[in-house]
Formats: structure tokens, sequence, C-alpha cells
């Protein structure tokens, strides 16, 4: 009853902070509800019992990347913010419909083909999965490559950010 | 009722919908970001919840790696936004047609 509970009230505000953040005229109100959407993903992850990645999604998302983004439009000083353009909500309307019927359709599609996963793993399982020492040890053995290919990208988008945004290069 | 892994796959789809709607439709190119890490968002969702139904921490780790991404993309796209900013003094996408024509 808990479970369900919490996970509806998790997924609603997640879908009203991302709404929130479509709808708010302000960057930074947008911001902030970007970051309470963020946090209601972290709390989804902890029902799912991925703690791991739960604590990740709050440290480097809501923790580095959001401030970056608040930063950034601090830095800014964004004093004449873009007209809204005159929304045609028939096109929204359109949209909608369309994932609604799309998403049927590959359901559908899914279902025929009998691709869908329909074995689950129990609790104490979905605990193991998603702690640290699973994770961690999956990271530094069979996905060692790839762990140090991102640590190349991440320092290949530092020195990028820091040339781009540099004055002289303009 | 319980939850099943179809409930957090749906709410996956809607998450992803709502980004796509917010790079349709916004103007200014940060709102754009933020809604580009909003889709990423939603499809880490999907793999968590598939990884954990199906006891397998492939999933787990391919999320890991898309988070890293994700924060390297932020900053260079932010970088990008600001050396705009320095040449149009503004961030409203409209405004930037250099490749036009």
């Amino acid at each position: 009853m808990i479970a369900q509970f919490l996970f509806f009230l998790l997924a609603v505000t997640a879908i009203a902070a991302a709404l929130g953040m479509l709808i708010a005229r302000n960057p930074v109100a947008s911001a902030l509800w970007l970051v309470l959407n963020l946090f209601c993903i972290a709390g989804l992850y902890l029902t799912l019992q991925a703690a791991f990645l739960g604590v990740i999604q709050v440290l480097i998302y809501a923790g580095a990347i959001m401030v970056l983004f608040l930063f950034v439009i601090m830095l800014l000083n964004l004093e004449v913010l873009p007209h809204p353009r005159q929304i045609d909500w028939g096109k929204v309307l359109a949209f909608g419909v369309t994932m609604i019927v799309l998403a049927q359709l590959v359901y559908v599609v899914a279902l025929g083909l009998d691709v869908l996963p329909t074995f689950v793993a129990s609790p104490e399982q979905a605990a193991v999965t998603g702690s640290a020492e699973a994770l961690g040890r999956e990271l530094l053995t069979r996905y060692i490559m790839p762990l140090q290919v991102i640590g190349i990208l991440l320092l290949a988008a530092t020195i990028g950010a820091v040339m781009l945004a540099k004055r002289r290069f303009i | 009722m319980e939850i099943t892994l179809n409930w957090y796959l749906a709410l996956g789809v809607v998450l992803f919908t709502l980004g796509v709607l917010g790079v349709l439709f916004r103007r200014n190119a940060i709102v754009i970001l933020m809604s580009v890490e909003l889709m990423l968002n939603a499809v880490n969702l999907t793999l968590v919840a598939l990884s954990q139904a199906m006891g397998d921490v492939s999933g787990q780790v391919l999320v890991f790696f898309v988070i890293s991404v994700a924060a390297a993309e932020a900053a260079v796209g932010l970088a990008i936004v600001i050396a705009l900013f320095r040449k149009k003094v503004t961030v409203d996408v409209g405004a930037f047609n250099l490749f036009k024509y």
C-alpha cells in the first residue's frame, strides 16, 4: 500500500514538475522545476531499490548539472527574454494524441512479437542488483574500458567547454 | 493493485513526451537544453526499471554512462550558449540563423 502511494506521489510530482518547467516564463523557475523533477526521479530509483543510482542522480544531476545551468542563467543576466511564441494548442493536442496512438501501436506489436519481459526479479534480488557493490564490480571488471573512455570524454568536454566559453576565440 | 514494470515504463513515456514538447515549443536555448536533460532522465528511468525487473546490472551501468555523457553534454551545450550570447546578446533560438541561406 505504502509503495503504491509513494509511486503515485512521486510520479505525479515528476509530471507536474516537468509541466512547470515547460510553462514557466522565467528560466530560473524552469531550472528549479527541473530540480524538483530530478529529485522525484531519484525517489523513483529508490522505490525500484536502485540505491546507488538514486544517490548518483541527486549528486550529479541536482548537485552538479543543475548548478551549472543556474550559474549560466545568472551569468547571462537575461533581461531580454524571448517573446513567447503563440502556442498552437491544436498542434499540442495533435502531438499528444499521436504519441498515445503510437504508444498503443508499439505496445500491441510488442505483445504480438512477445518481446516484453515478463519475468520479474524478487525484491531481495533487486536490492542486490541495485547496490553499489554489484554495480561497482561490474563497472570495474567487465566495463573497465568504457569507464576509461568516459573519463577521457569528460576531460575533452571540460577542455572544450573552457575553449568555447573563452572570450578570445569568438 | 500492484505497481508493475508497466507503470514505470508509462511514466518514462510521459516524461519523454514532455521533453520533446519542450524542445519543439520553447525558444529559450537554455530551456531547450533542460528539456533534453528531461528526455535523458525519462530514458534512464525505463532503463533502471527494466534492469531491476530482470535482475541484470548491465542496464544500470548504461544509466551510469548516460549520466556521465549528459554531464559532458550540458557543459559543452552551455558553453556554446555563452558563446552565442556574446555574439547575438540573446538566447532566442530564432535569432541564431548563421547557417541559413
